[in-house]
This record gives structure tokens, C-alpha cells and sequence, in this order.
């Protein structure tokens, strides 16, 4: 039986809403480790709005989804499957994945795409206690000189970007607040 | 048009025409652009009220990117009053409402059809280019499973050859739009049919997406990607232009169209960015034929 709270938290006009968190999104992805305002979408805990507002942007049947650790509830699974319709699956399947940073490992699972198409990488959705604009130091696309952001584990973001232009790419997610890093940008 | 038929459209499309699913696919596929700068992502490309070769693709990018709050400005060869321009402009006024303009200024997001616009766009701008065919090796190797190949495995000698064949043949590369760069060192990318003037712009503050329908792709330059035009030591890459300034507004920096104007030979030069040369009019520079009425 579906809890009725599976049924709420949607967008309220999906088009136009989904149209700004995609901008959101879209900035954050543009502008590595700049911490951008994302809402819309309010999913069951332990979801935060940021990243409940990321999967009703982002997931559609056309996307297996994973779920780690804490965020694989029966609450969750509910409501993403009423909300986006993606399909449920393990790390290695994955196009999206969501949870906390120790919940995700080993990173190493998730697809980093082909040399023929790089773009068939996996997207971390990673739930974070804090995002600052302090800690590691970024370069490359999306950056005039350098960025500052705190990653969790900088060696595994450096290792993700030394196998540029294969890797995964991740979001970052804290209440209604997110940031990118995609496997282009150098950390140090 | 009356507030009953705005209201009547506005109820018959979804917003920014495409359906939400659509939008999604869309939209993951610039993201994963975002990402591998310069590498052409396949994306589902849809039917558009429009034949292809009219902006379809830059038509779905703009689609899947605009938000109600953004201003939006469409040029076509760095004119906002072609028929192309005019008719995406009214098409996104109708089906997402959203406020036009022709200014670079004022606009937020900004499709465009082979030019990139003169003034220096910023951090909060969208570029979206119309590109007809995104692969810059086509036209040296047809096929599509062995350019993806070359793409994977960084042969692009092909390229070099071309150009240094132009270079024995013309004694300068011939190439003057769609001249190919090379992104962060990786990727080389077709920039679209801008003219290669417009090729040091490439390195900007906005964010810059591609969309190619009929070819199904869509991909993108983050803001300050490293955008390299590739040339030889003794032959550098040339921006060159028409040596002259504008015949309208007196501008000396900016790309100029040669415009006929009798049978006799006569020619004048313009800016082709008819909103710069507007704005500068506007601002009291005046060019050798730029008498206002």
C-alpha cells in the first residue's frame, strides 16, 4: 500500500517549474562548485528539496535510477516512481544515483561512458551535511581562474577527472542549495 | 493579437511548445554536454513546426532552456528583422510568452543563426546556435562510424592535412566560416557557420549550446572553455575581416557585410550585427553614407 505522502511534493506547474530548476541545474553544471538555489519538488526524508527538485527535472521512465544506502526507502521508492515513473536499479545500471557520499562508494561502480560515447557516463546525486564555497580548488570549463569548493573526498573527483573525457559526473545537494562538478574540471 | 487568442494559445501549447518528456531527454543531453565540452551528444530530435534547415535544433535547445523570466533574442546572420529571426522570435512569444528583444543587453538567453553577437555577452546570458552539420570531419570522411572513431581516439590529422593542403594550394587557409577549433585541448569542434572573425569570441563569459536537428545532436562550450582555432606555427590562425569600416556607423571592429547597391558596381559595407550598428547610430557615430533621416 502507497503511503498518500508518496503522492505529494510534485511540482505544482511542472513546465514552468522544471523549466527553472533545469536552469538551476544547468548553471550549477556550467559554473563547477558555484553553489546555486534549486526548488520546486519536496520528496519524502531523508530527500532533500534540492535533490527531490533534481530527479522530477531530470528522471523519466527513460532513466534507471539508483538509490543508496539511507535514500532506499519504501517512502522514497514510492514517490520517485509515482513522480518520475524511473526505473529502479543497481549502481552498475544506473544513469542517475542518489544518496550520501559514503552511501555511494564504491564510485567505481557507476558507468563513466565509452570513448565512443562519453556521454553514457553515470550523474551523482550526492546528499551533503554542507555545501561551501571553501575546501578544494577547481579549474578548467566553467571557470575564469579558480573556484573553491568542499568535496568530500578531492582525490576521488582528481582521479574521475584524470580519465577526462570519460568519468561521472555529480551534483551536490544540501536543503534547497546545489552545486556541480563535472569530470572536466580539475581539482587540486 | 486579442487577449482572447493569447489566452487560446497559451491554453493549446505546453510551455516552450516541446512536451515535458521531450524536454527532459533535451535537457539531459545539454548537461552531459556541459560536461565533455566540444563532444557532440545524440539526442532525439523532434518534428518541429518548421522544415529543417530553418533552426530546429537551436529551436529545441532554446525550447528546453527557457524559463518564464527570460528575455529572449533571436539573429539570423547578426540581423533581428529576417524572416528566420522574426518568425522563431514570435513562435517562442506565443508558445512560452516570454518577453523579446533585439537588444544583446537586455536579452538572457540569445539564438542565433552564423554570427555571434559584437558586444561581449555575460555570465548571465545563453547562447544558442543553429548548427546544420555539427561533425567537422564530414566533409573529409562521410562516415559517421568512423568520425565517431576518430573523435574517440584523437586522429585528427585528417583535419591538419586539409588545412595544410589549402595552404599549398591558396598559399593561406581558404577555410573563412565553420573553421574548426579545438576545445580544452580535446575535442575538435565545428563552431557552426560563424565566420572565422567570430572565432576568438568563442572564449566567453556565457554559456554557449549547440543544437543540430536534422543531425540529431546538441553540444556546448561551458563559460571561459579554452577554444583553440587550429592553424600551423608559420601560418597562425588569421580573424580577418573586410577592410573597412562600417558604411552606417564608422565601427572598424566589427564583421561587415558588402551590400550591392546598383548594377553599376557600387558597394557599401555594413555591420552585420544591425543592433550594434544601432546602437552606435543611436549613440552619434555616424559612418560615410550614414545619414539619418
Amino acid at each position: 500500500m502507497m503511503a498518500s505522502d508518496a503522492l505529494t511534493g510534485g511540482f505544482a506547474d511542472a513546465p514552468t517549474e522544471a523549466a527553472r530548476a533545469f536552469r538551476a541545474a544547468m548553471n550549477a553544471m556550467a559554473f563547477p562548485g558555484r553553489i546555486q538555489p534549486i526548488t520546486g519538488g519536496q520528496g519524502p526524508a531523508p530527500l532533500s528539496p534540492a535533490a527531490a527538485t533534481l530527479l522530477l527535472t531530470l528522471c523519466d521512465p527513460e532513466t534507471p535510477l539508483y538509490l543508496a544506502g539511507a535514500h532506499d526507502t519504501q517512502a522514497v521508492r514510492d514517490w520517485v516512481t509515482f513522480h518520475t515513473g524511473a526505473p529502479l536499479v543497481g549502481a552498475s545500471e544506473a544513469m542517475f544515483a542518489v544518496g550520501g557520499w559514503e552511501a555511494l562508494q564504491p564510485v567505481s561502480a557507476f558507468a563513466i561512458g565509452t570513448s565512443d560515447y562519453p556521454d553514457r557516463a553515470a550523474t551523482l546525486i550526492v546528499e551533503s551535511a554542507a555545501l561551501e564555497q571553501a575546501g578544494s580548488t577547481l579549474t578548467g570549463p566553467g571557470i575564469k581562474e579558480t573556484a573553491t569548493f568542499s568535496l568530500p573526498e578531492p582525490e576521488v573527483f582528481a582521479a574521475n577527472a584524470a580519465r577526462f573525457p570519460l568519468g561521472w559526473d555529480a551534483y551536490f545537494t544540501c536543503g534547497d542549495r546545489l552545486a556541480a562538478l563535472p569530470r572536466s574540471t580539475k581539482v587540486s | 493579437m486579442t487577449t482572447q487568442t493569447a489566452e487560446a494559445t497559451q491554453s493549446a501549447y505546453n510551455f516552450a511548445y516541446l512536451d515535458e518528456q521531450t524536454k527532459r531527454m533535451i535537457r539531459r543531453a545539454i548537461l552531459k554536454g556541459l560536461a565533455v565540452p566540444g563532444y557532440q551528444v545524440p539526442f532525439a530530435s523532434r518534428e518541429m513546426p518548421m522544415p529543417y534547415g530553418w533552426g530546429t535544433g537551436g529551436v529545441q535547445v532554446s525550447a528546453a532552456t527557457l524559463t518564464p523570466e527570460d528575455c529572449f533574442k533571436v539573429i539570423d546572420q547578426g540581423a533581428d528583422d529576417t524572416t528566420n529571426a522574426v518568425s522563431i522570435r514570435k513562435f517562442f512569444e506565443r508558445t512560452a510568452q516570454v518577453e523579446t528583444t533585439t537588444h544583446t543587453a537586455e536579452a538572457t538567453v540569445i539564438q542565433t543563426r552564423h554570427r555571434i553577437p559584437e558586444e561581449p555577452l555575460r555570465e548571465d546570458q545563453v547562447l544558442v546556435y543553429q548548427v546544420p552539420i555539427p561533425e567537422p570531419l564530414r566533409f573529409l570522411e562521410p562516415s559517421e562510424v568512423e568520425t565517431r572513431k576518430m573523435h574517440a581516439l584523437e586522429e585528427y590529422g585528417l583535419m591538419h592535412v586539409k588545412l595544410y593542403e589549402d595552404i599549398a594550394r591558396h598559399g593561406a587557409i581558404s577555410t573563412a566560416y565553420a573553421y574548426p577549433v579545438k576545445v580544452e585541448g580535446r575535442y575538435v569542434m565545428d563552431p557552426s557557420p560563424i565566420p572565422k572573425f567570430d572565432n576568438p569570441k568563442l572564449e566567453m563569459a556565457a554559456i554557449q549550446l549547440f543544437g543540430a536537428g536534422r543531425e540529431q545532436r546538441i553540444y556546448a562550450l561551458p563559460p571561459y572553455t579554452q577554444v583553440v582555432s587550429l592553424d600551423f606555427e608559420d601560418h597562425p590562425f588569421d580573424p580577418s575581416k573586410a577592410e573597412h569600416p562600417c558604411d552606417l556607423c564608422g565601427a572598424e571592429d566589427s564583421y561587415l557585410d558588402e551590400v550591392i547597391t546598383d548594377d553599376a558596381g557600387s558597394r557599401m559595407f555594413v555591420c552585420s550585427d544591425t543592433d550594434y550598428c544601432l546602437a552606435r547610430r543611436d549613440a552619434g557615430h555616424e559612418g560615410a553614407q550614414g545619414a539619418r533621416g
